[in-house]
């Protein structure tokens, strides 16, 4: 996809994303004015909020954190041709795990803590996936499905778990234990700890696809998993690795979220991270460096929605809606044809039958 | 006859029912009455899926398209104060989804699990932004008593007293299995999700059956989401399909892409539904409400554990179709 083809550089990766994102607008704009408000001003509280200040930044740099991750659950997946709709089942089960870690565990230091209480996210997000990749794998059931029904599933057993066995005592709220302070993620430069990781995951993610068998394999697979298989590489294992890293990965995502900004694991406030992933992956097209402004941006409009409905009245489920339109311009080819050296659309994904 | 799997479970389902039935046969009707309810969305859904896969295009679209019908379903019943005018509107709907998805998948030769994913998210949007509280619909659609059938006993109370749109679907899905196999129509649609270049070859327009079938089939779907705000429950929420859309793809394939082995596996999945939800009622077994919501999901993920590689999809299924360049 991002192939430089020729001498010339291709600026269609970044150009499409750019104009599919000022067509969402424009048509979320008319929207806005048939509700009888002003567009613009409804767009500069958004963006002036999210990105004019220092403060504002932060803020959207810690929503941005997990959606990075979340992006690049889905992204790694994509590359092996894989569509993780499953990153929020992961994201949540890896969140409850680590608040689990973060309150049971009593007297560890922060430096063994915290990295604990990651790995618990990583693995249990990651558990959740293996569902998924061994049903793939072994039977040839579409990910699609079985990620989305893990989905309600690992939902619907949070639930009963934060009302049951892991509830917060004498507490009529349905949530855990707060975690331990030596879990709790600190900040740094003002930064939430947890954006650096995310930077660090992205950044070794993209250099292991570029530079390591594994990352070559599993590109292999993702672009002709019959020319993968000829030569020799098996295909069930990059399956299994791809959709394991990439359930580790949302399983991160959901612990950083928990031990720096939400402290528990509460039903419902990891709504929507998981699947917000699917649309940072793609306007990142799905490249593990690519995730990074996708997420910073489609932060900010979710740090600010609020905000926006405060000044001039548009509902937050504002962003809802131009991130769907995002997602629209940006997979339908409309706008790529607008640039050359544009090659027929190729699957992505794969049918039921494999 | 060789006795097949589903001859077994027949005969174990009747035994059960007949035991059921000979100790509260209030109940027991009242349950298969339920498993009708909860099969009819599902069974309706996955005929959306069969249309659409039979032509060759994948369809995992059809929770959004579900949402957003009920959505605009609900609302139109309650400004227009018709609930039937709803209905329309909601149908009307459906088939503009699959438009799009025709539009995606057929024209623009789109990654079809991606198109899916947009209408799906697109409904999200749609749905959550323009929501608004204290709508109400006139009434919802008025159940109907069957005549004869009615009057009869045991079945009487399982078959009648069900909703218009029940009715229909039921009609609808045996009608669509006479013309899948029956008819010209259904020959031409199943050769272009075979083999769509044969297909061309013998004259048929492979791009327009597909943009026809996923089109009709987006309304089946507008009638699917209509039946859930406008029949079974009269209201509407956020998010209010709750997977049912997604489900219907693991019924469809269970159904080995059939209309009437669909309509069988979406009696399955209703009937499960009912049972525990009567277990439930009654405290027979005291199971936490969470795990009654996970049933339906984890029975998806086994039956497609199960049925996967012994079922085949159509050959053509997903792949745009590209007419040889001589």
């Amino acid at each position: 996809m991002d192939a430089k083809q020729g001498k010339k550089i291709d600026f269609s990766p970044i150009l499409v994303p750019l104009l599919s994102i000022l067509v969402a607008l424009a048509f979320g704009g008319i929207l806005i004015f048939i509700q009888g408000i002003n567009p613009l001003a409804a767009y500069r509280v958004l963006f002036t909020t999210a990105f004019g200040s220092f403060d504002g930044i932060a803020i959207t740099l810690a929503k941005a954190t997990p959606l990075i991750l979340s992006g690049l659950a889905v992204a790694i997946c994509l590359r092996a041709g894989l569509f993780n709709i499953g990153a929020q089942g992961q994201l949540i089960s890896g969140a409850l795990a680590s608040a689990w870690a973060g309150y049971t565990f009593v007297g560890l230091p922060a430096l063994v803590h915290i990295p604990l209480a990651l790995i618990f996210g990583a693995f249990f997000g990651a558990l959740v996936a293996l569902v998924a990749a061994v049903l793939k794998a072994y039977r040839g059931v579409h990910e699609v499905i079985t990620t989305i029904m893990l989905n309600s599933i690992v939902i619907a057993l949070s639930d009963y778990l934060t009302s049951n066995p892991f509830k917060e005592p004498d507490q009529p709220l349905t949530r855990t234990p707060k975690i331990q302070e030596s879990a709790r993620m600190p900040d740094l430069l003002g930064l939430p700890l947890g954006f650096f990781l995310a930077i660090g995951l992205s950044i070794t993610l993209w250099w292991i696809m570029r530079n390591t068998t594994t990352g070559f394999s599993i590109e292999t697979i993702g672009r002709n998993k019959n020319a993968g298989w000829y030569a020799g590489i098996s295909v069930k294992k990059t399956i299994m690795l791809s959709m394991l890293i990439g359930g580790a990965v949302a399983g991160v995502a959901g612990a950083v979220e928990t031990l720096s900004i939400i402290g528990r694991f509460e039903p419902a406030f990891n709504a929507g991270l998981g699947f917000d992933g699917i649309t940072v992956a793609l306007l990142g097209r799905a490249n593990p460096l690519g995730v990074i402004p996708a997420a910073i941006l489609i932060g900010g409009m979710r740090a600010s929605g609020s905000t926006m409905q405060f000044e001039v009245g548009v509902a937050p489920e504002l962003v809802d809606l131009l991130l769907a339109l995002i997602l629209f311009f940006v997979t339908a080819p409309l706008l790529a044809k607008f640039f050359k050296n544009r090659k027929e659309n190729v699957a992505m994904t794969s049918g039921w039958s494999n | 006859m060789k006795l097949r799997t589903s001859h077994y479970l027949i005969i174990a389902f009747l035994a059960a029912f007949t035991y059921f039935y000979s100790k509260d046969g209030l109940v027991a009707t009242s349950v298969l009455y339920t498993a009708i309810q909860f099969a009819l969305p599902l069974a309706l859904a996955a005929m959306v899926g069969v249309m659409c896969e039979r032509t060759g295009v994948v369809n995992i679209g059809i929770e959004g398209t579900m949402l957003i019908s009920a959505f605009t379903a609900f609302f139109a019943g309650a400004i227009l104060k018709n609930t039937v005018q709803g209905m329309l509107v909601g149908v009307f709907t459906g088939a503009m989804m699959g438009l799009l998805l025709a539009l995606m998948a057929v024209n623009w030769k789109m990654d079809q699990i991606i198109a899916g994913v947009i209408l799906n998210i697109l409904a999200a949007g749609v749905t959550s932004f323009y929501y608004r509280q204290n709508y109400s619909i006139p009434s919802t659609l008025d159940p109907i008593d069957l005549p004869v059938v009615g009057a009869w006993p045991i079945l009487g109370p399982v078959l009648s007293f069900h909703g218009p749109i029940t009715y229909f679907g039921i009609f609808f899905i045996l009608g669509l299995w006479f013309a899948l196999y029956k008819t010209s129509w259904g020959l031409r649609s199943r050769a272009v999700g075979e083999h769509p270049s044969s297909a061309d070859t013998a004259g048929v327009s492979v791009t327009r059956l597909r943009y026809l079938n996923v089109t009709a089939a987006g309304a089946v779907g507008g009638l699917a989401g209509s039946y859930l705000a406008l029949e079974a429950v009269g209201i509407f929420e956020r998010g209010f399909t709750a997977g049912k859309g997604f489900t219907a793809l693991a019924i469809m394939i269970f159904g080995r892409w059939n209309p009437l082995g669909a309509l069988a596996a979406a009696l399955f999945f209703g009937l499960t539904q009912a049972v525990t939800n009567q277990l439930m009622i009654d405290e027979v077994v005291e199971i936490p409400p969470q795990f009654i919501n996970m049933l339906p999901y984890i029975l998806t993920i086994v039956v497609l554990a199960i049925s996967a590689g012994k079922v085949r999809p159509p050959a053509a299924e997903g792949i745009p179709y590209e007419k040889e360049k001589s």
